[in-house]
């Protein structure tokens, strides 16, 4: 997959390394901020409560 | 090479890319659980405090405290507790859900208001969010835990015996620790049936323990010291907000 997406990338080594960076921002940045938001109230580790 | 080899090599290049990315996201989680919940909390936590400044803003202290009632998902009192910090304060949202508890400590939805006679029980995160009670394991029998209200001060003490730092002197203990499932820390009288009549005026702060772990709640019980403090009378709050 990394390999596929490095051949699809333009230009030289440098603006691909420095595409690839930004891929890896923009994936990281949807994960902290969009999915694990929702997906984390799944997961028992944020309970305060006695129910 | 043969083609037997390359889809040997391809496969093992898929699996190891795999695990990689599987190791980032949960890398990522970590980080976000610890730091992001915490600029989040910190954030809806300000607004809550602003908001609840607003509204008092202006309000004329009365005589005599005016009966709260609280609307679930919005601030409604203050928490202070000087044993963690010198001027820790935190709003304290209607309700303990999950929504609530990403703002602040939550107000376990009908049990006692402040002031009153039975149990006023809140919850909070222990670890992210803000870690608003990452540190009530440390509070001593003794310490203050003051409710602010729009128009009045509640001095509660944590159980025990302040002389010796034993929580267990009296029929509540000043801190246990209970299974998830135990609702009796917030009966009216802590421990006691939860029709049981109340016996006093407490107050129950539960939180997760141990640390990142949600296997078991540490339980902190206090009790009301005295009467309410006026805001007319005191408009920076009673002595104890010193202490610690």
């Amino acid at each position: 997959m990394y390999s596929w997406i490095w051949r699809h990338l333009p230009g030289g080594t440098g603006s691909k390394a420095f595409l690839a960076l930004l891929l890896v921002l923009a994936v990281s940045a949807l994960l902290l901020f969009v999915v694990f938001p929702r997906v984390e109230h799944l997961l028992p580790f944020t309970d305060v409560t006695v129910d | 090479m043969s083609r037997a080899g390359d889809l040997v090599r391809t496969g093992l290049r898929g699996i190891g890319q795999l695990l990689l990315t599987v190791g980032f996201v949960m890398l990522l989680f970590v980080v976000y659980e610890l730091y992001v919940t915490d600029i989040l909390a910190g954030q809806a936590q300000d607004e809550l405090q602003d908001e609840l400044r607003d509204e008092w803003d202006g309000a004329v202290p009365g005589a005599a405290p005016a009966p709260i009632t609280p609307v679930e998902g919005e601030p409604f009192a203050f928490l202070h507790i000087p044993g963690l910090g010198a001027g820790w304060e935190r709003a304290i949202v209607e309700g303990t859900g999950q929504d609530e508890l990403a703002q602040g400590p939550g107000h376990y939805i009908g049990t006692a208001l402040p002031g009153q006679q039975g149990n006023f029980a809140v919850a909070g995160h222990r670890v992210g969010r803000g870690s608003p009670f990452l540190e009530i394991d440390e509070l001593q029998p003794g310490d203050p835990v003051v409710v602010e209200t729009a128009d009045a001060w509640y001095v509660y003490r944590v159980l025990g015996d302040p002389a010796t730092g034993d929580f267990g002197t009296g029929p509540v203990p000043g801190q246990q620790i209970v299974d998830p499932t135990n609702v009796s820390v917030i009966s009216p009288t802590p421990l006691a049936p939860a029709e049981a009549p109340p016996t006093g005026a407490y107050l129950t702060l539960t939180t997760c323990h141990p640390e990142y772990s949600a296997r078991q709640r540490l339980i902190v019980h206090a009790v009301l010291e005295g009467g309410p403090v006026l805001r007319a009378d005191a408009p920076d709050g009673p002595p104890a907000l010193q202490e610690g």
